[in-house]
């Protein structure tokens, strides 16, 4: 079926197109651009007056669950929920049960995905071994079963020669090490950020320099093999700066922010409430402005949500018992719209949803140009609503957010030609 | 807020001056009936008390419970360590299992922040923090105040330095926030290692040196040192600390003359305190544990027996 989208502003960073633009899907593909483009017979028209027409969002870090977590989410409830969040693609992290740490394991998941998901799965192949920190993955083999990236995820890989060791041999590959950065002996027993909020609740606090440690560490190493290491959800200042300096000086080095990251402070965490844990932990204010000017300036490349979800047990307890981890899939968009024109433009927003994570995986993905397949997301940056977890596709409704009123949210999920989602609502064929 | 209409007592960071002084002023009565002959008034009849202590505690909890009894309230403690806890029971459950028991407020202790609150969102019943992590104990702090009023006369502007671990002490917390209210001169002290990061925006003055810590202080509240600290590496030895921060009669030099001493129990003698300053006639740490039972029958009284009831009944 031909698709016809009309009127919309269309934004693709990675061509450098903004501007107003009728894109026409045929079987799957961008079939035509241009100002205007006639419907023609058995064409369904979408007016996209007042919108924004995007290249499909791209989400490079998710926790789809599955193997072994399927009470937290399955590939089918993930997939929703980000369809319905104006995800085309997700990235899903390795630390399943068992781990995606060979050629198998990553088959299933592409398999389950293909069999159950409604948008494009790319899975995540981790580095070492069980996440272990000791042997590496057969990596080729990895990529061979689907595998864009590795990361041990969850977990730091602890000793500088294992590390140093897989961003040797992932370059061979030309392939992102994604490294979550954490100094366990700093950060253990921690439950939130090191700092005034720490003191007043008497919790144990997390240093800005636990991540900020790894983070220099993986820097070096990528300077010194030469490999392409991406820091993962980064929360603080210093791994800002960290990055701006290394970029500066032409390491291969990228990052991500989370929209939990950029959005909300340590102070959350008062209540008590499980749904403000999360690892890195949310940071003060000055941490926050931090990561905004590392957007602005460029120095971060893309936005990843680290959806992480959990079933309700795991975060209806003593606050120091609960898991980490926020699911972040459906609020993830409108809360980074709710910060347009204050911090950043429409442009650069899409670009970080886009183009960003695009080039960070290397993927072929992230455009809207003539021949394109036809992933596309689009938003409608007027819509007000109110985050409600209860009507949530993910089945992990671990999310602070819930309540707050947010401007700008995803409209229309388009994969493969295909509305997938229209208004927060999935469409099942 | 009156304390009557408060269903939960979590902490004194958001107590006001009045809701404090109310239960000071109320203590002086139910100290008197400590003393008497026959200990029991039919204040709080057919209310019932429980005591859920995930940590030890001999002194908090039992002064919780003989509060309760002067008051004729019924009260039973719940043993942690022999309950369904030991078989896997979420905390969830456990309380809902007292809830319905009928029980009217529950008094907890818990080694993790923030329990108390959860615990608070998830029942009808009153929640009583009887010590919660690192976060706060507002009954050891309330029955501080009282003893240093009972003492002092005033609380206002009187200069109070607490010593010793204050990262990880709850009782520090509390004291700060009730301190603060009645514009006293707090101060802290102790190891750096052992320093709350970014304390002294709660207007309390930072020190690591004892003696200037104490300098003209009308009150030394000592806190007692976790030894299992020195295992996580935090300071080298007992010793070492003893030699900076226990006090004893030659750090107390340039406090007032009639410096008083508290103490909250249990003392290391010997790590944070001297022998001859916990015997000493400064030192008012049994009157602590007395005052404890007045002020823990005052807030009783005050959130369970007073106007709430009476006026919508």
């Amino acid at each position: 079926m031909k698709v016809l989208i009309k009127n919309g502003r269309v934004i693709d960073p990675l061509n450098e197109v903004d501007g107003k633009m009728d894109v026409l899907i045929n079987n799957g593909k961008i079939a035509d651009m241009d100002k205007e483009l006639e419907a023609g017979e058995n064409v369904r028209v979408i007016d996209a007056k007042g919108k924004i027409v995007c290249p499909g969002f791209i989400d490079m870090h998710v926790h789809l669950r599955d193997p072994g977590y399927l009470y937290k989410e399955e590939i089918a409830s993930g997939t929703r929920a980000a369809a319905a969040g104006g995800f085309t693609t997700v990235c899903c992290m390795p630390n399943t049960k068992p781990v995606v740490d060979n050629a198998a394991v990553a088959a299933y998941v592409r398999q389950i995905a293909a069999r159950t998901g409604i948008i494009n799965v790319l899975p995540i192949g981790a580095i070492t071994r069980e996440q272990k920190g000791e042997q590496l993955t057969e990596m080729a083999d990895l990529i061979a079963a689907g595998c864009i990236a590795v990361s041990d995820d969850g977990k730091p890989v602890e000793k500088a020669e294992i590390m140093r060791n897989a961003l040797e041999y992932a370059k061979m590959f030309d392939l992102p090490v994604l490294s979550h950065c954490e100094d366990l002996s700093l950060s253990r027993d921690g439950q939130m950020h090191e700092g005034y909020y720490s003191t007043i609740y008497g919790l144990k606090g997390i240093p800005a320099a636990a991540e900020e440690i790894m983070a220099e560490r993986d820097i070096i190493l990528a300077r010194l093999t030469g490999g392409h290491v991406h820091i993962c959800h980064i929360s603080s200042q210093g791994t800002v700066d960290l990055i701006r300096k290394a970029k500066a000086e032409g390491i291969r080095v990228t990052c991500e922010v989370t929209p939990h990251h950029l959005t909300m402070t340590d102070e959350a965490l008062g209540t008590y409430d499980a749904n403000t844990k999360v690892n890195p932990p949310l940071r003060s204010a000055e941490h926050i402005q931090a990561l905004l000017a590392g957007i602005k300036d460029g120095t971060i490349d893309c936005i990843a949500t680290d959806h992480a979800p959990h079933e309700l047990e795991s975060k209806d307890c003593e606050f120091n018992l609960a898991s980490f981890g926020i699911s972040g899939l459906e609020t993830a968009v409108p809360l980074i719209m709710s910060l347009l024109d204050k911090e950043f433009d429409m442009y650069r927003m899409v670009q970080l949803f886009t183009a960003g994570p695009a080039r960070v995986l290397g993927l072929n993905k992230g455009s809207i140009g003539i021949g394109d397949i036809a992933d596309i997301t689009i938003l409608d940056p007027d819509k007000i609503k109110t985050v409600d977890p209860d009507n949530f596709y993910s089945k992990g409704r671990n999310t602070p957010f819930g309540g707050r009123q947010l401007k700008g949210w995803p409209w229309m999920t388009i994969v493969n030609g295909k509305i997938v989602a229209e208004d927060g609502r999935i469409i099942e064929e | 807020m009156a304390l009557a209409q408060r269903k939960d007592l979590l902490g004194l960071r958001d107590m006001s001056r009045e809701e404090i002084e109310m239960i000071l002023q109320t203590a002086v009565p139910m100290k008197d009936i400590i003393k008497r002959d026959i200990k029991k008034v039919p204040t709080l009849r057919g209310k019932a008390l429980v005591t859920v202590f995930y940590e030890p505690s001999t002194r908090t909890r039992t002064s919780f419970e003989i509060a309760g009894k002067y008051l004729s309230a019924d009260t039973v403690n719940l043993a942690v360590s022999t309950s369904s806890v030991q078989k896997g029971e979420s905390l969830r459950d456990t309380i809902k299992t007292i809830e319905v028991m009928g029980f009217d407020v529950i008094v907890m202790r818990h080694a993790m922040s923030g329990t108390p609150h959860y615990v608070a969102r998830n029942t009808d019943m009153r929640v009583i923090n009887a010590g919660d992590g690192a976060n706060e104990h507002p009954t050891q702090a309330l029955l501080d105040l009282y003893t240093i009023k009972e003492k002092k006369g005033t609380l206002e502007g009187l200069a109070v330095t607490i010593v010793g671990d204050i990262l990880h002490s709850r009782v520090a917390r509390s004291n700060i926030y009730g301190l603060s209210k009645f514009g006293c001169d707090i101060r802290v002290v102790g190891p750096s290692t052992l320093m709350a990061p970014e304390i002294e925006k709660l207007g309390v003055k930072c020190y690591y040196d004892l003696e200037k810590a104490v300098a003209g202080a009308d009150v030394v509240n000592i806190l007692r040192i976790q030894k299992e600290r020195q295992h996580s590496g935090l300071f080298p030895t007992l010793d070492e600390y003893a030699n900076l921060y226990m006090i004893k009669k030659d750090k107390l030099k340039k406090a007032k003359e009639d410096v008083l001493i508290l103490h909250p129990g249990p003392m290391n003698r010997g790590v944070e305190i001297s022998s001859e300053i916990a015997d000493g006639t400064q030192a008012l740490i049994n009157e602590q544990v007395t005052n404890g039972v007045a002020v823990r029958m005052a807030l009783l009284f005050l959130m369970m027996g007073g106007t709430r009831d009476e006026s919508t009944n």
